[in-house]
């Protein structure tokens, strides 16, 4: 177990090693989550809709938009130079590898979130203060189960045609649980409700997060062993 | 006879049933009291989703066993099982709407039963989508199982979250489709109906899975 988590640290520290020094990645992410909180503000006629109705919408769908983004790469710039097999001929537990992956996805989507948030709050004045650590674990919990399966979609569809529009597209059906329970959940956070109104949700995110992360290092495996 | 045509019998099998079904849904069953003609729906509705349901549940099962055993049919089995399984799927989600119309008043409500189908739908268009994308047998094979076994996982997950969904929001239905006696006719018709889409479930997979393998050879 020991060595499991070394080794996959060592891989996520490799791959977020190589995003600081480019930056490029990173930087998109952040831009692009900015731009997509902008264009709901126009998406909405703030006379009709008051912005406490939509902000857990949007905060949600803007999070899973910037994070089918940015899962593409994690093995995409494996790809180069056949550095995927590189990893595999390397003495490591492939579930260390899926592991690393999904660490270095986490903090990299965990980033974009951490700066997506205070945006928010600021483009919809909705006041996130007073329920910020509620808030923070909710967005951890629900972002760890997306991002698992995600982690592991996106190295099925590396060597495929249109790699692009083929994760979305096998990605947001697996986003429906935890997108629809983040959404309920933070809308009870925000209206000042008590979390054991939600206790089902929270349940919920859980089980996915455990489902899902244990099937994903059960399955990685299969995926990469020839 | 060679499996081919043995798929081909078993499918004329299903479709002369399938007339057989109609004669019956049409002439043979009474009216139903309140909602009339568009209950005859049923008898074509609800065997194509439980067709739906035993080729999606089996493409769960063969994923599994493909991975265990790295045995070429069982991923032959999945993708001729998904395939019919897609368009079983078309029909379920087309009957469903006709009915729902004259009866709910609306042609669609996010119930949680028409929600997971919905989602389980498009799932499986995209794992048709990512098979077709692969062209090398064994990466598409092992690509595909692991996706099937997701997807197995999935709807549970699906369907629990439309359920707390909808209780939290509660919504009334126009009128809710309860039939705790059925007569006899009907059953009889809704019984006979299950097994001649059970039939064609067998027969439309035999046909592609033989396709399947003539597919191995050219290629």
């Amino acid at each position: 177990m020991g060595a499991l988590l070394r080794d996959a640290l060592v891989i996520a520290r490799k791959d977020l090693a190589l995003e600081v020094r480019t930056k490029t990645g990173l930087v998109s992410a952040l831009v692009f989550t900015a731009l997509v909180l902008t264009v709901f503000n126009f998406g909405r006629d703030p006379t009709a809709v008051a912005a406490l109705d939509l902000a857990p919408s949007i905060l949600w769908v803007t999070f899973t938009f910037a994070a089918v983004l940015s899962l593409n790469r994690a093995f995409q710039l494996e790809l180069e130079n056949q550095a995927l097999e590189g990893l595999l001929v390397s003495p490591i537990d492939r579930r260390s590898l899926y592991l690393g992956k999904l660490f270095a996805n986490l903090v990299f989507v965990g980033l974009v979130e951490a700066v997506g948030l205070p945006l928010f709050a600021l483009f919809f004045n909705v006041p996130i203060l007073h329920v910020l650590l509620p808030l923070a674990a909710l967005i951890a919990v629900a972002t760890v189960g997306f991002v698992a399966v995600g982690t592991l979609l996106s190295a099925l569809v590396i060597r495929v045609r249109f790699a692009e529009l083929m994760l979305p597209v096998l990605l947001l059906p697996f986003l429906i649980p935890p997108l629809v329970g983040a959404v309920q959940v933070t809308s009870r956070l925000l209206a000042g409700r008590p979390l054991s109104e939600v206790s089902g949700w929270l349940r919920l995110l859980l089980a996915y997060d455990i489902v899902f992360v244990s099937l994903a290092g059960l399955l990685f495996p299969a995926t990469v062993d020839e | 006879m060679t499996l081919k045509t043995r798929g081909r019998a078993i499918t004329l099998l299903g479709l002369l049933l399938l007339g057989i079904v109609y004669v019956r849904a049409i002439w043979f069953t009474p009216v139903e009291r309140l909602q009339g003609g568009a209950q005859k729906i049923f008898y074509v509705h609800v065997p194509a989703a439980w067709s739906t349901m035993l080729a999606f549940s089996l493409v769960g099962l063969a994923s599994i066993l493909y991975l265990l055993m790295k045995d070429d049919r069982y991923d032959r089995f999945a993708a001729a099982s998904a395939e019919v399984g897609t368009a079983f799927a078309c029909v379920m989600l087309t009957t469903g709407p006709l009915w729902a119309k004259p009866i709910w008043g609306t042609w669609w409500t996010w119930d949680a039963r028409l929600t997971s189908t919905l989602f389980l739908f498009f799932l499986f268009i995209g794992y048709l989508l990512l098979r077709g994308a692969i062209p090398e047998a064994g990466t598409r094979a092992r690509y595909s199982a692991v996706l099937g076994i997701f997807g197995a996982a999935l709807v549970p997950f699906i369907h629990l979250t439309v359920y707390l969904f909808r209780t939290l929001h509660p919504q009334p239905i126009v009128l809710k489709p309860s039939a705790p006696s059925l007569p006899g006719e009907m059953l009889a018709t809704l019984l006979f109906s299950f097994l001649t889409f059970t039939v064609l479930y067998v027969g439309f997979v035999t046909q592609r899975y033989a396709m399947g393998a003539g597919d191995d050879h050219v290629g």
